[in-house]
């Protein structure tokens, strides 16, 4: 099965490069990338993913220029259809700046940049992204942003969890969510958004500090469901 | 015409960067300060006749984050602003 992935690039993207070089290695066809001015994607995707970085240098609010850009239309109506996304960092701040999520992301509530490997708990499984996983399944998976601090109101978190759209939790909260929250899935479950880098998590390591291969499973988990499918 | 939006986060929200100011505030010395929140301003330069409506949209839309923040508009007055 040829699976077509496309990534996303906007100006300063820094972690667009590592997810297309995780897709292929996983999925072993080349992801298609795809400049934040364009208007349209490629036909026929079966995964959208918005890298890590500093789009556009995080001006006004992280991810909120790169919400508005023309690809971000394009993105929104392939979600609509079910293409799955996955946004990750900044990935995951345009994803609630553009509304296909819920909540927002704010300054790391000890106000300082967090760089380490975070623990990670799986949630929910019921997502393309999370069906392979255990339930309270742990991770290690490398956390690197300034604003992570995932906020929404009490109900917007009761309904969360209550519909089982949180897909992990920190174990170790390094920024402040409330409820420990790390990664959300949209009512469907085909958006997934995540502060870890899982494509940073793709191969072993020489020594356990240096993080692991936590995060392949992510992605062999949605290339599974599109095989299933 | 020139219009000045003020952003803020909305009452409840936690503002890590305002807790941060006021604790270096009393640490400075300065005593009686109660509470610090820190805001976005936005000085727009627009065309005359830009309708309230077409500014609430800019900022509903891109300017504020409607999740977490609120916001004010306020058109300037060339006449009386300082320069």
């Amino acid at each position: 099965m040829a699976f077509r992935a496309a990534v996303i690039t906007f100006p300063g993207s820094n972690c667009d490069r590592d997810m297309a070089v995780a897709l292929e290695a996983l999925s072993g066809e080349p992801a298609i990338r795809v400049w934040h001015g364009d208007a349209d994607l490629p036909d026929g995707l079966d995964f959208i993913a918005l890298p890590g970085g500093f789009s556009y240098g995080d001006y006004l609010r992280s991810g909120a220029m790169a919400a508005k850009s023309p690809i971000l239309r394009a993105v929104v109506a392939a979600a609509g259809r079910g293409v799955p996304v996955l946004g990750v960092c900044n990935g995951f701040q345009v994803l609630t700046e553009s509304g296909l999520l819920p909540g927002a992301l704010m300054r790391n509530a000890a106000q300082n940049f967090v760089c380490k490997t975070s623990e990670l708990e799986v949630t929910s499984t019921a997502s393309p992204f999370t069906r392979g996983f255990e339930a309270g399944q742990r991770l290690r998976i490398p956390v690197a942003h300034h604003d992570g601090n995932y906020f929404a109101d009490d109900a917007t978190l009761d309904a969360l969890e209550g519909d089982g759209r949180i897909a992990f939790r920190y174990l170790d909260n390094p920024n402040g969510s409330r409820r420990d929250i790390a990664g959300v899935l949209s009512e469907n479950g085909r958006v997934l958004g995540m502060m870890p880098h899982p494509e940073r998590a793709i191969a072993p390591a020489a020594h356990p500090s240096m993080g692991g291969d936590d995060g392949r499973k992510l992605f062999e988990n949605v290339i599974e469901s599109l095989v299933a499918a | 015409m020139k219009i000045r939006i003020l952003v803020r986060l909305k009452p409840g929200v936690l503002d890590p960067q305002g807790r941060a100011v006021h604790h270096s505030l009393d640490s400075m010395g300065f005593e009686g300060v109660e509470d610090v929140r820190i805001g976005r301003m936005i000085e727009m330069d627009a065309a005359d006749g830009t309708s309230d409506e077409t500014i609430t949209a800019m900022c509903e839309q891109l300017l504020a984050n409607m999740v977490i923040e609120d916001f004010a508009i306020e058109k300037v007055d060339a006449q009386t602003e300082p320069a």
